[in-house]
């Protein structure tokens, strides 16, 4: 039985079990609890009113990014209320004796791109974070998902959490991605094909040649939204790429430590044989660059593309979901995803707002100037991010192009703090939600690749970014 | 936790496929620190105006539909954000059940830790409740998690699933870190080999 070939998900979750019994949930270990300021009130408060301790500091990261301002730090917070929110976690961390890298930290940043910037994220962990991007760090082969505030309080107070065993979902993507193709584009086009519950109940697997050739970041992107395609989690094999990116940072083990991690790591991959619950594969080579055009990432196209007519959608839900969003999008069927002029750009987020995505952003605008209309900005995932890429004068870049070059923090992806669109405002915006009001009430969001994002606000308007290059 | 055993209550329709978090409790609510308090901002984009009166055509402002305490709506309810404000503010407004032909997994889940029933009902079972919802003002359904049955007023039963283990938590209000405390030998054991470990 235990010669059986299993897959990675299968591996790392018995690695994890603390109890199985029957007509029970199990109850799985948590080796990392990421914590930021909006979703852990409530569970702190939890366990205060319970008198129970965290059971696990060490195990616990926390720091502030949902709700924090982008624009100069020496300034006072305005928004009271959310001055509040990052003081309590700042006073519960300080009381339950957890790690906090808060305003003032170097290492402060969105809590997604920080967990594996110091290595902190690493293959076969389990990890927990109160978002529901929190299947980022699957990049790494980590079993990470989101959880609520309730889940929150009980993995604080336990370590553990209750789960039910979910389906397993292998998408491979397979074949050479074309130029101007990234990886936002691929699990666009995945999202697309599946549809954003397609992957609900599973923890899904990205295999494949198009897969393997990702670097760490692209890896980041692709995990990251499989939440959006409905899956809690998303994991990718580890592999020297993996390794390469982890040896070296902070929380990374060092010397003899490390070279018994890697046997472990090495240990993690599916196994040849291994059975999923269900399968899809996607040719790279004909993917293009993505646009969406509705309100869920779902409804998305390729940039060559038009707005779809809702009455040829194949079912009578999907159509009046589509009429709904085109309503709300402001757009008509027929029209060329080119001819949508945009008035804002948002280059952010934890799907993409590392280095190596404003990099390529850079390379876009060096030397050109944002369009009149458009106000743009880069708001760096990290303090980390942000001072390497000053140290590679992507700000100067940037800054003269006409982007505003802001504070780290998820800023204008969800929009807690001020930078939120005006009603009808349309935006290019490299974060992972189109929803309705998501970035500001009766604000338009397309989601797009940092190239994208960076062609449309010089041109003003959706390009295809491959005649650029 | 609130148990939930058998619920009757009035039905309020919420005609919308893959209604997300952003739109049950818009962001700008999320800043609270506590629990309480949420349902007042409850779809607030929909339900208000942006001078903030109330919307006269959402399904919530409408008089025949005060006082619901059951969310009939489409499918994949609650994708997006694994904010549990969600939930607090569902409750808080007063619904104990929501039917749906299909949930996003971390609401359901944040759900059930709430004392709310997620109920998955087949689509054409949903659209005859729509159907029927609409057609009778004050329409009332129960709810029965003992049985696992929706039941219409004219005595027709719809059956539905859920996880016995779930289903034992609901009905006992169970608080779930308790329950796994009671296990602090194992994951203790589980903590020393595991702590020996270099990752
Ligand atoms: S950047 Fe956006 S999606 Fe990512 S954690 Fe922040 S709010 Fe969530």
């Amino acid at each position: 039985m235990s010669d059986r070939p299993k897959t990675m998900f299968e591996k790392i979750w018995e690695r994890h079990v603390v109890r199985e019994a029957p007509g029970e949930a199990t109850i799985l270990y948590i080796d990392v609890h990421l914590v930021h300021e909006v979703t852990s009130p409530q569970a702190f408060e939890g366990l205060r009113l319970a008198g129970r301790r965290v059971r696990r500091p060490d195990k616990t990261f926390a720091t502030m990014d949902h709700n924090v301002p982008t624009t100069d730090r020496s300034l006072p917070i305005l928004d009271a209320i959310a001055l509040k929110q990052m003081e309590t976690l700042v006073r519960n961390c300080r009381e339950f004796g957890i790690p906090v890298f808060d305003l003032n930290s170097p290492d402060q940043g969105i809590v997604h791109v920080i967990g594996p910037e110091l290595g902190i994220t690493q293959p076969g962990r389990t990890i927990v974070c109160g978002d529901s991007h929190t299947s980022t760090h699957g990049a790494f082969g980590a079993l990470a998902f989101g959880i609520g505030t309730s889940e929150v309080e009980h993995v604080l107070a336990t370590q553990c959490l209750l789960q039910l065993k979910p389906k397993t979902f292998e998408i491979r993507v397979e074949g050479e991605r074309p130029k101007g193709v990234t990886a936002k584009d691929i699990i666009l086009a995945i999202i697309g094909t599946i549809g954003t519950a397609g992957g609900t109940g599973y923890v899904i697997e990205y295999a494949g040649s198009a897969i393997r050739a990702l670097s760490m970041e692209e890896r980041m992107t692709i995990c990251n939204m499989s939440i959006e395609a409905g899956a809690r989690a998303g994991m990718i094999a580890p592999d020297e790429t993996t390794y390469a990116f982890l040896e070296g940072r902070r929380y990374a083990p060092k010397g003899k430590d490390w070279e018994k991690a890697l046997e472990i790591w090495q240990s993690l991959p599916t196994d040849p044989g291994a059975k999923f619950d269900r399968y899809l594969e996607l040719d790279a080579s004909q993917l293009e660059p993505m646009v969406t055009w509705g309100t869920n990432p779902g409804q998305v196209v390729g940039v060559t593309g038009v707005v779809p007519d809702p009455s040829e959608m194949p079912t009578e839900d999907e159509r009046k979901a589509a009429e709904r969003a085109l309503e709300y999008m402001g757009l008509e069927p027929g029209t060329p995803i080119t001819d949508i002029p945009v008035d804002r750009v948002f280059l952010g987020s934890c799907t993409n707002s590392r280095l190596a995505d404003l990099r390529a952003a850079a390379r876009i605008v060096a030397g050109k100037k944002v369009h009149p209309r458009v106000r743009a900005m880069v708001v760096p995932g990290s303090q980390h991010v942000k001072k390497a890429a000053e140290a590679e004068g992507l700000d100067k870049i940037f800054k003269e192009a006409g982007f505003e070059w802001r504070e780290p923090g998820c800023s204008m992806c969800l929009g807690m703090n001020e930078d939120i669109l005006q009603p009808g405002e349309r935006c290019a915006s490299t974060s992972n939600r189109n929803f309705e009001g998501r970035q500001g009430r009766g604000g338009r969001t397309h989601l797009v690749s940092p190239e994208m994002a960076a062609a449309a606000a010089i041109a003003g308007h959706f390009v295809d970014i491959r005649d650029w290059l | 936790m609130q148990p939930f055993t058998v619920h009757r209550g009035l039905v309020a329709p919420l005609d919308r496929v893959n209604v997300d978090t952003d739109q049950i409790i818009p962001k700008q609510f999320l800043k609270r620190i506590e629990r309480t308090g949420f349902g007042q901002f409850l779809f607030y984009d929909w339900r208000y105006r942006p001078d903030g009166t109330p919307d006269p055509d959402f399904v919530l402002n409408q008089p025949r539909y005060q006082g619901a305490s059951i969310l009939l709506t489409r499918a994949n309810f609650g994708s997006g954000s694994s904010r549990e404000h969600a939930p607090w503010a569902l409750l808080d407004y007063g619904f104990r059940a929501i039917i749906a032909p299909s949930f996003a997994d971390i609401f359901k889940n944040n759900c059930y830790k709430n004392g709310i029933l997620p109920v998955e009902l087949d689509a054409a079972i949903v659209d005859h409740l729509f159907q029927e919802v609409w057609n009778h003002e004050g329409y009332e359904l129960t709810v029965d998690l003992p049985e696992q049955v929706v039941i219409e007023p004219n005595g027709t039963r719809h059956r539905f699933e859920v996880n016995e283990f779930r289903k034992y938590c609901l009905l006992n209000g169970l608080d779930d870190i308790g329950w796994t405390l009671q296990f602090e030998d194992l994951i203790a054991a589980y903590e020393a080999e595991r702590d020996a470990l270099p990752t």
